[in-house]
């Protein structure tokens, strides 16, 4: 009896403790499989008939000798224990009666940097393993940067192999010193030094005899005990949308977890993108109705008025809102094998959102050994770099400094649909650092160039007209190219000089070794402005019938044409109309024969600086309207004493 | 009046859990819950129960049969979802079963693959789910220490360990093309003592296998096989005896070992998992197949 209230007192007790997942970096020279296999042993919970074939498998392929091989009990997968190293993240499980450990094994060298980083996504403090031969190395100052690139708060420097450097003091606290000085300005809060064997178990689980001069904390018992109950967010409260829970007529819920902050009952809230407001009525959570709600909860909240709201949109508080942009910048880790296409449109996935994005820019990027910057165009497999990303509806943000939850998101490869990046928020764009993408080196030799010897008030005076571009923009089917040729027919016939400028007469061949992949279209229309300007420079009208689908780059089109003679319409046809009109090759988009069609696999982005929207539908009627204005601002017939 | 803003280990991995199950309905077209009997399995439908709330669960629970699980265990299944208001679909190879598939007569390698792996291969491609819960944990076994929460299959089901998708944070990426699947894990971070754990804080129904009670069992290569039906072989059956047994798991009740055991309490089966220490799935037969087995019947598509 006595012993049945023992199991239910350890039971009780044993439910209320808290859990620690933590990240292990270290290369298995370290001894870091050793170290950890250790604290998995000591800490009794390996069960016997493990180690029983833990003690066979040593026989075969272990490397530690006629010593249990630790390290067997972790590296999983068949071809990695062969090769002797851990290739992914592993998941490793331990308990005592303080605390639930959940430790992210991964491999340490510089090739396995995304396996770092993703393990470190979710750790609450970082053990950084050295070799007390060794001292701080490379592999170090990798790790650490890592460490404080992900915003973890706690490290625990495990200064290993004090057995083979004599248990001396002096060299773990010149091994300590060292790391002290470059890791000061990476800002992480909390760092402790432990001297210790894994091997031996010195200092691992229990305070080492063999080292009386360090009066510190053990491994475990650190482990143990480090506070991290501060260590979320609980200032500004979000509630990313993950699922609408509508079971009756009468009920609807907002369902998701509390990213960051505390929801009470009552409170009035914010939903975001539509800024309406009402008050919570209800939190409802795993254990039934609550007062009020912290991360990392997963409840479901009702709200006093029947707003609208889905998953992906934001619950925050009226006086405490997110960045609400589509612009921002990020530090991004490569995780493809495959290089990144900078002109690709991405999937992003932010908390509970996803959308479209595409990386405008990388300022730079950063060595992870020596933390300096050089410039690239694109990043590679397990490359680091500072990308200025635009995605196409806005995102609700907080930097990842300061809200892992809101801060994070991951890049999505529009084809493989492989996860190719991981990003964490570092804020809004300026907007006076707006990029160009086709341009700034060509835009700079726009000042300069041949004299002409005509004048422009010669050419005026010969026909009668200035020099301007008309850009014609729309799906694939929208009835551009009638427009155009129409366009240039009434011209022609009223004594305008024109010429007229469309996708396959320029494509048969100025432009017929480019593709129409988003890169290739930029390439495509940048001739097709260079063409424009000469033109235009020289007194010729143009007409550019082409779908032009991004709005950056049709605004560098302007720029390099000039914005006083660049004058865009707009060919406004629903898709359905563009269908009907260009049937075969919708059919062959559906069926997956054709990709990268703006408007349905590829975005186009509506104009909304054209000069003229125009339907299709009332061919006439737009030619008289471009007709009357070209008359109106004196483009044809131009005022030839002017 | 907020007096406590940590949440016990217990209540994270539930929060998380949910957040997970929660994700997949949001994200996926047609999602099932592959429903095994056991505890593990009884604690993933408790969660998706949880994170739908006051709503019914927006998937159904598919359990596949290999015509040789406990008795006990078909019984619970029927019970379970019939008063929980489950969407239950159950299905078997039917090939396998008519040609006479069974483990006493075709051994556990033969029997797992035809009866639960291509079963349940069979059962996915028949519905077209393009997302499928499972149970495990990677505490488990080595090789699933390794498995994503979103665990990618290719068209033919097969999972590479080698090319798996980076997961961090708790953004899963629910992408797939069409044909291809997910099999999705909440309950990857949990250990067994916390599955009891939660059993115990939940009340829980489980099937009553995993308590201590006489049954007949008969030993077979060291392993103590329960007499379920008359399908055992006459001359196995009759070396029957009645011992107080219970299991660590549930399975195909010729190939799962029963341990003698007084565990009839959940709170003595934890006392006599912390003291009496052989890990769980040890009671499995099919795990001595070979080395690194469990891992190649998961690039098979087993679960």
């Amino acid at each position: 009896m006595s012993q049945h209230t023992d199991i239910q007192s350890f039971l009780d007790h044993d439910q209320k403790k808290d859990l620690l997942r933590l990240l292990s970096a270290g290369s298995v020279d370290d001894g870091k499989s050793t170290l950890i296999g250790r604290l998995l042993f000591d800490s009794k919970k390996i069960y016997e008939d493990q180690l029983s074939a833990l003690e066979r498998d040593s026989k075969r392929i272990g490397h530690a000798g006629d010593q249990i091989d630790y390290a067997l009990l972790l590296d999983g997968l068949k071809a990695e224990r062969e090769q002797g190293i851990t290739i992914d993240v592993a998941y490793r499980y331990f308990s005592t009666s303080k605390r639930k450990f959940i430790i992210a094994d991964t491999p340490g060298h510089e090739q396995y940097t995304r396996n770092m980083v993703t393990g470190a996504s979710t750790a609450n403090l970082a053990i950084i393993l050295i070799d007390a031969r060794k001292g701080v190395i490379t592999q170090t100052r990798r790790h650490t940067f890592l460490v404080s690139l992900l915003g973890i708060k706690h490290i625990v420097l495990a200064v290993n192999k004090m057995d083979l450097v004599g248990y001396d003091k002096e060299v773990f606290d010149s091994i300590c010193n060292d790391y002290k000085n470059f890791v000061t300005p990476l800002g992480i809060p909390d760092i402790y030094f432990i001297p210790l064997s894994a091997l031996n178990g010195d200092n691992v689980v229990e305070n080492s005899e063999k080292m009386p001069w360090y009066h510190g904390k053990n491994l475990l018992q650190f482990l143990e005990e480090v506070h991290i109950g501060s260590d979320r967010n609980f200032d500004d409260f979000r509630f990313p949308v993950q699922f609408v829970l509508r079971p009756t007529l009468d009920f609807r819920g907002f369902s998701g977890k509390i990213a960051s902050g505390i929801l009470r009952k009552g409170d009035q809230v914010m939903a975001l993108p539509s800024r309406k407001t009402s008050s919570v009525t209800r939190i409802i959570t795993s254990n039934g109705d609550a007062d009020y709600a912290f991360p990392p909860q997963a409840v479901t909240v009702t709200l006093a008025d029947e707003i609208d709201i889905s998953r992906g949109d934001m619950i925050v508080l009226p006086e405490n809102q997110p960045r609400c942009d589509r612009q921002f910048e990020a530090m991004l880790v490569w995780m493809d094998e495959t290089k990144m296409d900078p002109y690709a449109q991405f999937y992003i996935k932010h908390t509970t959102n996803s959308t479209r994005a595409r990386i405008d820019l990388v300022r730079y990027q950063v060595d992870v050994n020596t933390h300096e910057q050089s410039t690239t165009d694109a990043l590679s497999l397990n490359e680091i770099g500072r990308v200025v990303i635009t995605t196409n509806k806005p995102l609700f943000f907080d930097p990842y400094q300061k809200n892992h939850a809101t801060g994070s998101f991951v890049l999505i490869d529009p084809i493989t649909h492989n996860t190719c990046a991981a990003g964490m928020i570092i804020d809004k764009m300026n907007p006076a650092d707006l990029h160009s993408r086709i341009s700034e080196p060509e835009l700079k030799k726009l000042v300069e160039g041949g004299k002409s010897l005509i004048s422009q008030q010669e050419l005026t005076a010969r026909y009668r007209q200035k020099g301007v571009t008309i850009w014609i923009t729309g799906l694939h089917g929208s009835g551009k190219n009638m427009l155009a040729f129409s366009l240039e027919r009434r011209l022609f016939d009223l004594g305008a000089t024109v010429v007229l400028l469309d996708g396959s007469t320029v494509r048969s061949g100025l432009t017929r070794e480019l593709d129409y992949s988003p890169a290739d279209r930029a390439e495509q229309l940048r001739r097709v402005a260079y063409i424009s300007k000469i033109l235009n420079d020289q007194g010729i009208i143009t007409i550019c019938s082409f779908i032009s689908a991004r709005d950056d780059i049709r605004k560098q089109i302007a720029q390099i044409i000039g914005i006083e003679r660049f004058m865009m319409i707009y060919m406004d046809a629903d898709l359905q109309y563009c269908r009907n009109n260009k049937p075969e090759l919708y059919e062959k988009a559906e069926a997956g024969l054709l990709s990268q069609l703006p408007g349905y696999d590829l975005v186009y982005e509506v104009p909304n600086d054209a000069v003229f929207d125009l339907k299709p539908e009332n061919l006439n009627e737009n030619i008289d309207r471009i007709v009357d204005y070209l008359s109106e601002k004196a483009v044809f017939p131009a005022d030839i004493n002017e | 009046m907020i007096n406590n803003l940590t949440l016990n280990n217990l209540r994270e991995l539930e929060a998380e859990a949910i957040h997970i199950i929660r994700e997949v309905a949001a994200s996926f077209e047609k999602p099932v819950m592959l429903y095994s009997i056991g505890k593990d399995s009884s604690v993933m439908v408790r969660l998706a129960e949880k994170a739908f709330f006051p709503g019914k669960v927006p998937f159904p629970l598919m359990h596949i049969d290999s015509k040789w699980k406990f008795r006990e265990m078909i019984t619970f299944r029927d019970h379970y979802a019939r008063e929980n208001n489950w969407d239950l679909i159950v299905e078997y190879n039917r090939e396998g079963f008519e040609s006479g598939i069974g483990p006493f007569s075709h051994g556990s390698k033969v029997h797992t693959d035809v009866m639960k792996t291509q079963a349940l291969l069979q059962a996915l491609d028949k519905h077209r789910f393009d997302a499928a819960f499972g149970g495990a944990r990677r505490d488990e076994e080595k090789s699933r220490a390794k498995e994503r929460i979103f665990s990618f299959r290719d068209r033919f089901h097969q999972w590479d360990p080698k090319n798996q998708r980076p997961e961090l944070w708790d953004i899963y990426n629910a992408r797939v093309h069409k044909g291809e699947s997910i099999r999705v894990f909440p309950l990857s971070n949990w250990t067994e003592l916390d599955i009891w754990q939660y059993i115990r804080l939940e009340n829980i129904p489980i099937v009553p296998l995993y308590f201590a009670k006489e049954r007949p069992v008969v030993e077979i290569d060291g392993n103590l096989i329960l007499a379920d039906d008359d399908r055992m072989p006459p001359e196995l059956a009759a070396k029957a005896k009645m011992r107080k047994v219970r299991f660590r798991t549930l399975g195909c009740y010729p190939l799962t070992g029963a341990i003698e055991s007084e565990a009839d309490t959940i709170e003595k089966i934890v006392e006599e998992m912390m003291t009496v220490t052989k890990s769980e799935r040890t009671t499995r037969v099919i795990d001595f197949d070979q080395e690194g087995s469990m891992e190649q019947k998961k690039r098979e598509g087993y679960f």
